[in-house]
């Protein structure tokens, strides 16, 4: 039989777990079309993913300039990130520095 | 830089801008299709230098993209001229960027390390400069076809992109 101590951990564990786990974690999507981000700037909570779709035939990336991402996104294809940090993450394309976009991950 | 290959650039983009400046009237869509296409069939083959010269992530990463963009914009440039059945033609201003590339592509293939990496770095951003500036100023406006003007202003957009990123790179490896 379990020691009480452990128990205990246990509940606050499972309990913590609860709280933590998003109440509904929701996808952002972002559209790559023109060598632009659009929307350039979204708001994101903890455990939300980002899609970003490439429309355009070239490749593109969204890189952190904190380098905390680099995700690559394929010509007509889409890739994913989930944010855990909060923050607010400027980003850009590495391939076409210009394009720029940013995460605000606020609680 | 090279002192040479620093020549050879300035004259290299001197000669392609002028080119088309004093003959853009004279310059047709077959032309001018066949100008972009050639620009960026160069710079694939600049890039295939890159790829089998350097060591640097960073140039090796870059010169990956040159040949992804050049040949993605080329193979939509070419399904275009087949739809509007139009043949690139070849003409002077084609033949000059090509006589000056054969020159440059001699010079960087004699350079090997860190050499090399700020030669390509340094030609990438003065040859993305001269091609988007004869783009924007002289064969875009001269383009007659809405489809081929379009799509050369999408080009535009992402060699704009490479000029950016050939900067940063030049930056980086002062």
């Amino acid at each position: 039989m379990p020691r009480p101590g452990i128990l205990a951990a246990l509940s606050l564990a499972v309990a913590f777990a609860a709280l933590a786990a998003p109440a509904e974690a929701a996808t952002i999507e972002v559209t790559i079309a023109d060598m632009k981000f659009s929307p350039a700037a979204i708001a994101a909570k903890p455990g939300d993913t980002v899609t970003w779709t490439n429309k355009d035939f070239v490749a593109h990336t969204a890189t952190a300039r904190d380098k905390s991402f680099d995700v690559m996104v394929p010509a007509g294809k889409t890739a994913s990130l989930t944010v855990d940090a909060a923050g607010t993450f400027d980003y850009f394309c590495k391939f076409h520095p210009m394009m720029k976009g940013s995460i605000a991950v606020g609680e | 830089m090279h002192k040479a290959i620093g020549a050879a650039l300035l004259a290299f983009s001197l000669a392609f801008v002028a080119a088309p400046a004093r003959s853009a009237d004279k310059l047709n869509d077959a032309q001018i299709a066949h100008i972009a296409y050639t620009a960026g069939d160069i710079d694939i083959k600049a890039a295939q230098l890159a790829l089998k010269t350097s060591k640097n992530a960073d140039i090796i990463a870059f010169a990956n993209n040159m040949v992804a963009d050049h040949q993605a914009v080329n193979d939509k440039a070419l399904a275009l001229l087949k739809k509007l059945n139009v043949t690139p033609e070849d003409n002077d201003v084609s033949k000059g960027l090509v006589a000056q590339s054969a020159e440059t592509q001699a010079k960087l293939a004699k350079l090997t390390g860190a050499e090399f990496d700020k030669a390509y770095a340094a030609n990438e951003l003065a040859y993305h400069k001269a091609v988007n500036g004869a783009l924007e100023q002289t064969l875009i406006p001269a383009t007659g076809n809405a489809e081929l003007k379009a799509l050369l202003n999408t080009g535009l957009q992402i060699f704009q992109g490479h000029q950016q990123h050939a900067e940063m790179l030049v930056t980086m490896l002062k």
